[in-house]
C-alpha cells in the first residue's frame, strides 16, 4: 500500500548539498516556511537552520536500558531468592557478582531493541510501509528543498518558484506526496 | 559548508568520483547478473553447506558419540570452532562502533561487508553450542523459560549461561545496527529499480524517504547504537573467556583470559575482514573504494592486536613459572613440549611471529602479503583455541586419565560445513545488499575524495614552495594510485 500524506508540495533540486545549504539559509532570511529537506546522507549544520531540535532517542535508548538492567538484576534476585533459592558453589543465594554479566547484556539488548522499534516508530518507517518519494534522485546525487502549497495562491507559488530558480535549484517540481 | 579537509590525510575515495559515480558503483553488482566466478563460487559454498548439514543430521541421529570426544576432553573440536567463529565476529563490531566513536572516517569503505561478516560468523558460532548438546530437541533448557520441571531456573551464577545471554544479545544488536544502516542504501536501490526488484527492495528499504528529520534520528541511533555496541563486543569476548577462566582447570584459570580473548578476538577478525575485502575489491571492482590506505589501516590493527596477544602468551609463561605451582607450570610447559606441541607451534609463529612483518610498510600496504598473511592468522587463531582447549585438557590431574584426541569425519564435516555456510551467506549478501555503505561513503566524499584532497595538498603546497616540488608530490601520488 502506498502511503500518501494529502500533502502537495513544491520543491527544487540541488546538485550539491552545499549550494542547499545557502538556499536553507536564504529561504530562512526571506521566513519562508520549509517542509522538508530530502538528501542521499545526513547534512551536517541542517539541521539548526531547519529549527529541528536535538533528537530525544537517545533519552529513550537510556529508558529502555535501565528497564533492561531492573528486569535482569531484579529477575535474577527474585528467582535466586525467592522463587527457588539455590546454592552453587557455597556462594550466597544473593550472589551479586555473577548477576553482573546477564545485567549488562539485558540492559544492552533492551536499549538496542527499544530505541530501534522507537526509531521506526516514529519515523513512520517499518517492515510494508512505503512512502510516496518525492524525487527518486534524491537517494542518489540530488538535494531536495520542499515548501508546502497548502492553501497558498498562485501569487505564492510563483515566489516560491522564483526563489528556488533564484536559489541555484536545477529542477523545479510540484507534486502530491 | 566549510569541510575540513586534513593536508596529510591520504584520500579514502579514489577515481575523482561524483555522488551519482558512487552510487553507479556500489548498486551495480545488485544489478547485474552474477559473474562465472561467482556462480561457481556460490555453488561450491552451497554444496559445502548441504555436507554439513548433513554431519549435522548424523551427529543428532546417532548423538555425540560420532564425535571423538572423550571423558578427559570433553571439549574439542566444537568448542574451539565456537570460540574461532565468535572471534572473528568481532572485527565487524570493532569497525562499525569503536571506528565509529573514534571518528576513523577510513571505516565507511569496510564496515558494511564486516558487520555483515559478524553477523555470519555469530551464526556460524552459535552452532556448535546448540548441535553440541546432544538432545538437540531439548535445547530450550538454556533459557530461563516456565517448564515441565517445576520452577527450576537455570544457574545464572554459571559462564555457560553468561554466554547464551552474550551471545543473543551480540546477535540481535549486530543485525538490528547492521539493518538499520542498510536502509537508506536499500532506498538508493530502490528508486533505481523497476518490476520486481522494485517491490522487493521497497518492502527492505522500510518506506525510506531521506527526510532531514530521519537522518537525524538515524545518526542519533547509529551512535548510541555504536556507544552501546562497544562495551558490548569487549563483553562478549570477555564472558566467551570466563567460560574457562572460572573453572580451576591449570591453564585456563587466568585473570589474564578476557583482555587476552578481546585482543585474540579482533585480531583474527580483521584478518578474516581482510581475506574477504581483498577477494570483495578486487571481484567487484571496488578499488577507489577500499583502497591501499584501508588494507595498511587494517594490517595496523592487525599487527597492534598480534602483539598483544604476543605479550599475552609470554606473561602466561613468565606467570606460570613465577607461580611457583607446578600444575600450572606442567600445563604450560605441556603446551609448549607435549603431544600437542605442533598447535603451540603453529599458534606462535602464525600469531606471533608472522605478523611483525607488517612493521615494514612494504609488506603492511602488498595486497599478496596482506592476503597471505590473514590466512595464516586465521589458522593462528584456530590453533590458539585448540592449544588452550585440548591441550590443555588431554593433561590433566590424574596421569591414568591422560588421553589424545584427533577429531572424527563428522567434527571435521560440521566445520568445513560451517564455511559453506558463511561463504553461502556472504556471496548472497554481496549481490543483495550495497557491499559498501552508499550513504557514509557519499558523507565522507568532500572530506577524503582524492579530488579534493589532492587539490587541498596542491594549494597548501603552492603557498609553501615552488612548482617543481608540486610535480614532484603530484607525480609521487599518481604512482601510488597506480600501485
Amino acid at each position: 500500500m502506498l502511503r500518501k500524506r494529502n500533502k502537495t508540495v513544491i520543491y527544487g533540486l540541488y546538485n550539491d548539498e552545499t549550494d542547499l545549504l545557502t538556499a536553507v539559509n536564504k529561504a530562512n532570511s526571506k521566513h519562508l516556511d520549509i517542509f522538508d529537506v530530502y538528501s542521499p546522507f545526513p547534512i551536517h549544520g541542517l539541521d539548526p537552520l531547519l529549527g529541528l531540535a536535538e533528537s530525544r532517542l537517545h533519552i529513550g535508548g537510556f529508558i529502555y536500558g535501565l528497564l533492561g538492567t531492573m528486569t535482569a538484576f531484579g529477575g535474577m534476585t527474585w528467582i535466586f531468592t525467592r522463587d527457588w533459592p539455590m546454592i552453587f558453589g557455597g556462594k550466597p543465594y544473593w550472589s551479586v557478582p555473577a548477576f553482573i554479566p546477564i545485567t549488562f547484556e539485558l540492559t544492552v539488548l533492551f536499549a538496542s531493541i527499544g530505541m530501534v522499534v522507537t526509531f521506526y516508530t516514529i519515523c513512520g518507517l517499518g517492515p510494508g510501509v512505503n512512502n510516496t518519494i518525492l524525487d527518486e534522485r534524491t537517494s542518489d546525487d540530488k538535494f531536495a528543498l520542499a515548501f508546502d502549497l497548502g492553501s497558498l495562491n498562485n501569487d505564492k507559488v510563483d515566489s516560491l518558484r522564483s526563489f528556488l530558480k533564484e536559489s541555484g535549484a536545477g529542477e523545479i517540481h510540484i507534486k502530491d506526496i | 559548508m566549510s569541510v575540513v579537509v586534513s593536508p596529510i590525510r591520504e584520500p579514502l575515495i579514489g577515481g575523482n568520483k561524483t555522488y551519482h559515480q558512487i552510487t553507479e558503483d556500489i548498486c551495480a553488482p545488485t544489478e547485474t547478473t552474477p559473474p562465472k566466478s561467482w556462480v561457481i563460487a556460490f555453488i561450491a559454498s552451497v554444496i559445502t553447506l548441504a555436507y554439513g548439514l548433513f554431519c549435522i543430521g548424523w551427529l543428532i541421529y546417532f548423538g555425540t558419540g560420532t564425535w571423538n570426544l572423550n571423558r578427559t576432553i570433553g571439549w574439542g573440536w566444537d568448542i574451539t570452532n565456537f570460540v574461532w567463529w565468535i572471534g572473528i565476529g568481532h572485527a565487524g563490531t570493532l569497525i562499525s562502533a569503536i571506528l565509529l566513536l573514534f571518528r576513523q572516517k577510513w571505516r565507511t569503505g569496510v564496515n558494511r561487508a564486516a558487520e555483515a561478516m559478524t553477523i555470519f560468523a555469530v551464526i556460524c558460532a552459535a552452532i556448535f553450542p546448540v548441535i553440541h548438546v546432544g538432545r538437540i530437541w531439548v535445547v530450550f533448557y538454556f533459557f530461563p523459560l516456565p517448564n515441565t520441571r517445576g520452577p527450576l531456573w537455570v544457574n545464572f551464577n554459571s559462564p555457560l549461561l553468561w554466554d547464551i545471554f552474550a551471545i543473543s544479545t551480540y546477535f540481535t544488536v549486530s543485525l538490528l545496527f547492521w539493518y538499520t544502516g542498510l536502509v537508506p542504501d536499500f532506498a538508493t536501490i530502490r528508486d533505481r529499480a523497476s518490476g520486481f526488484r522494485k517491490k522487493l527492495y521497497q518492502f527492505l528499504s522500510f518506506g525510506w524517504t531521506g527526510s532531514a528529520k530521519h537522518w537525524q534520528r538515524w545518526e542519533s541511533l547509529s551512535l548510541v547504537l555504536a556507544g552501546i555496541s562497544a562495551p558490548l563486543v569487549l563483553s562478549v569476548h570477555t564472558i566467551v573467556s570466563f567460560d574457562f577462566a572460572t573453572s580451576i582447570i591449570p591453564g585456563w584459570h587466568t585473570t589474564i583470559f578476557p583482555p587476552y580473548f578481546v585482543a585474540g578476538a579482533i585480531f583474527s577478525g580483521f584478518a578474516m575482514v581482510q581475506t574477504l575485502m581483498l577477494v570483495t575489491r578486487h571481484v567487484l571492482k571496488l578499488h577507489d573504494y577500499i583502497t591501499v590506505s584501508h588494507i595498511e589501516s587494517m594490517n595496523k590493527v592487525i599487527l597492534f592486536t598480534g602483539t598483544m596477544v604476543g605479550v599475552a602468551y609470554l606473561t602466561e609463561l613468565f606467570i606460570a613459572w613465577y607461580s611457583g605451582y607446578v600444575y600450572e607450570q606442567f600445563a604450560f610447559l605441556n603446551r609448549a613440549t607435549g603431544i600437542y606441541w605442533w598447535s603451540y607451534f603453529g599458534m606462535m609463529t602464525c600469531n606471533v611471529l608472522s605478523p611483525q612483518l607488517f612493521w615494514i610498510k612494504k609488506f603492511r600496504t602488498s595486497i599478496f602479503w596482506t592476503f597471505i598473511m590473514s590466512i595464516f592468522v586465521n589458522i593462528g587463531m584456530w590453533f590458539e583455541r585448540f592449544v588452550i582447549i585440548a591441550t590443555t585438557l588431554a593433561r590433566d590431574y590424574i596421569p591414568s586419565s591422560w588421553s589424545y584426541y584427533t577429531p572424527s569425519w563428522v567434527e571435521i564435516g560440521i566445520y568445513v560445513g560451517t564455511f559453506g555456510l558463511f561463504f553461502t551467506l556472504y556471496l548472497g549478501f554481496s549481490r543483495v545488499a550495497p557491499v559498501v555503505a552508499i550513504a557514509e561513503i557519499k558523507s565522507i566524499l568532500k572530506s577524503s575524495g582524492n579530488q579534493y584532497v589532492n587539490h587541498h595538498k596542491d594549494a597548501h603546497h603552492h603557498n609553501i614552495n615552488e612548482q617543481h616540488a608540486l610535480d614532484h608530490l603530484t607525480a609521487e601520488h599518481e604512482g601510488e594510485h597506480h600501485h
